[in-house]
């Protein structure tokens, strides 16, 4: 059990800054997911915090120790590869062990922590396998149990899932969030998925271009995005972005959408900008209705559109509208859709859409 | 049912290779095994021999004792095993090093490389001054000097190549496990490059003992190796045939037994199901 507290890290490899001035405070027994784009310096990150990288600056502290000059060994931290790095050569059974061994742990204790393990994870039936003669989500398994048996008082994870199908990742998903409800041990998890992502953190850290974008819970990210990067990285199907323009009208404070109609904005959710000032609305799926009363909802906005086409997934259908410039999806009752071509009255929340600064990209 | 089948052709031009290519490695194997037991009278008889009526073993003993065949090939196997073990050790550790910390950059790897780029004829006159001026000449330790930095560029090529392609996460693991630099090269990293530390060693050990050139020019009376002997049999009196053929045999022998031994640990694949499913 230990937190975590990194302070202006910096990574280069030569000329190029893989991490930038990283500052992030981990508290004891929480699940931080740090997630983004491929090349984003999350999974550099945690090496770092593995010691599989050395830093070029700034400070990591694992539960009050200063870890930077101490080697992986000595952190007492347990990491999961993303292509598991079983021992192919070891049965399960003492890959599981290999990392109690290696720290001189007496046999008869060995045995019975792996079986502990084996037993927690449903892998007793595999202990004499070799890696190769087992199946890809038992391999994480494995992986899991080699790093659940040495009881550290870090979890790192890189990315463990995205070598899975989809089931079994799916599945996966509740195992390692169930691990976590168990043993509450600090875990740090690197995923480029951003379903992961939510469904799994405490607390997400987004990162781009070797920078914190924002940090905070898996909710407030997605309801309160703090610029289009983190906005359109989280949720899916995507926010749709929509450019426009403030205009204000005999008082009331509207956006009027690039060649579309204009939207009054609900109290509480004027932005403090100068008129004129050129926005862009971020709408997600869930935020367009189909209109049922004769007027819109408070803090809703009524438009007509047309259909273009619509994707039923079963439980949703999303319905693609043009909106001005721009396609739209909305996220409707299965059985209440309409048809591609027609047109259905539409209300658009903007008390929970998203406004951002068109020149600066920030939440506004 | 049996209309289904297409007819089986028979595969003309692969036996036609085959047989070529084993007729080309075999005939002259056969040609020499018959020689060694042949009477001196049937070497060049015509029409040939093709198997003696009086089979006789006066070749080998000629060979290993009156033209010091034995002591060749006593020679040649401390000289080959020893510079086998060297060269294959520091080779397997140099190449670890330039494939996991990228020692000396990109260019040290292939430097070490175009050592081989070098006729060996053009380092041999400067080898053998050098090694007289060191008293390195015929000498055991000196052909296994030889042999070792003559043989390491390849030896750390084989298994350059070998540990560049094993995942790098196997050995991070076992850091992160609680393994040294050297725990995890010894417990992890060493076990799963095996194949390729045999298959290095089979090389080298053949480089060896095929070896001819330096050890005509670096030996004489003491250190001199089996193929060195070979040249005794071209004399003044003629080719010959019989003790060369047996000598021949007879250094056949490591190198076969040498194949029996290693042949199953050639099989490579040992890191397939490590990673990935």
């Amino acid at each position: 059990m230990a937190d975590v507290k990194i302070k202006g890290l910096y990574k280069r490899y030569g000329s190029f800054e893989a991490v930038r001035g990283i500052d992030l405070d981990i508290p004891d027994g929480e699940f931080t997911v740090l997630v983004g784009p491929s090349g984003c310096g999350k999974s550099t990150l945690l090496r770092t915090i593995a010691g599989l990288e050395e830093i070029s600056g700034g400070e990591i502290a694992i539960g009050g120790e200063v870890v930077n000059d101490m080697r992986p060994r000595d952190r007492d931290v347990a990491m999961v590869f993303q292509d598991y790095a079983l021992y192919p050569h070891m049965t399960v059974r003492n890959n599981i062990g290999f990392g109690l061994k290696a720290r001189k742990m007496p046999q008869p204790e060995i045995d019975s922590r792996v079986d502990a393990a084996a037993t927690m994870l449903g892998i007793t039936a595999l202990m004499d396998r070799l890696p190769r003669q087992i199946s890809g989500g038992q391999r994480q398994r494995v992986a899991i149990g080699r790093a659940v048996v040495r009881n550290p008082r870090l979890f790192l994870f890189d990315e463990p899932l995205s070598n899975l199908d989809a089931q079994l990742r799916d599945e996966m998903r509740g195992e390692i969030k169930r691990l976590h409800r168990d043993i509450s041990t600090t875990m740090i998890y690197v995923t480029h998925d951003q379903i992961e992502a939510m469904t799994l953190a405490d607390r997400i850290v987004l990162m781009r271009d070797g920078v914190i974008e924002q940090e905070g819970a898996p909710l407030d990210l997605f309801e309160r995005p703090a610029t289009t990067f983190v906005a359109g990285f989280l949720g899916s199907p995507k926010m749709t972005f929509l450019s426009g323009r403030m205009v204000r009208v005999e008082g009331a404070v509207t956006i009027a959408l690039d060649d579309g109609p204009r939207l009054p904005l609900p109290e509480g959710r004027i932005p403090d900008v100068a008129d004129g000032r050129a926005v862009i609305l971020g709408v997600r799926p869930e935020h367009i209705s189909r209109a049922t009363g004769p007027a819109a909802a408070p803090g809703s906005a009524r438009l007509d559109a047309v259909i273009e086409f619509l994707q039923p997934t079963g439980s949703r259908t999303y319905a693609t509208f043009r909106l001005g410039r721009a396609q739209v999806m909305a996220e409707f009752e299965a059985h209440d859709t309409g048809r591609p071509g027609e047109t259905v009255p539409l209300d658009l929340n903007l008390s929970r859409a998203s406004m951002f600064d068109a020149a600066t990209q920030r939440a506004i | 049912m049996a209309s289904w089948v297409r007819p089986r052709r028979i595969p003309i031009v692969r036996i036609v290779v085959i047989a070529l290519f084993l007729a080309f490695v075999l005939a002259p194997l056969y040609w020499v095994a018959i020689t060694s037991i042949k009477p001196s009278d049937d070497y060049l008889a015509v029409p040939p021999v093709w198997f003696p009526d009086a089979p006789t073993m006066v070749h080998y003993e000629a060979a290993l004792f009156a033209y010091r065949g034995l002591q060749g090939l006593i020679n040649s196997i401390i000289i080959s095993i020893s510079a086998t073990i060297l060269s294959v050790s520091v080779g397997t550790l140099m190449a670890y090093s330039l494939a996991r910390f990228n020692t000396g950059g990109q260019h040290l790897s292939f430097w070490v490389l175009s050592q081989r780029f070098l006729p060996p004829i053009a380092i041999i006159l400067p080898l053998f001054l050098n090694y007289r001026l060191v008293g390195l000449q015929d000498t055991h330790v000196g052909m296994i000097v030889a042999y070792t930095v003559f043989t390491l560029p390849v030896s750390v090529w084989m298994m350059f190549a070998y540990f560049r392609q094993m995942p790098r996460s196997l050995e991070e693991a076992a850091l992160v496990d609680g393994c040294t630099r050297w725990g995890a090269l010894w417990s992890v990293a060493m076990p799963l490059a095996a194949p390729g530390i045999v298959a290095a060693a089979v090389f080298t050990f053949i480089a060896c003992w095929t070896e001819f050139f330096f050890a005509l020019v670096l030996t004489s009376r003491n250190a001199f190796t089996l193929p060195t002997v070979f040249r005794a049999f071209l004399s003044f009196q003629g080719a010959q045939y019989g003790e060369a053929s047996a000598l021949a045999i007879v250094s056949l022998v490591p190198s076969i037994i040498l194949g029996v031994l290693v042949q199953k640990h050639l099989v490579r694949g040992l890191t397939l199901g490590a990673v990935r499913g």
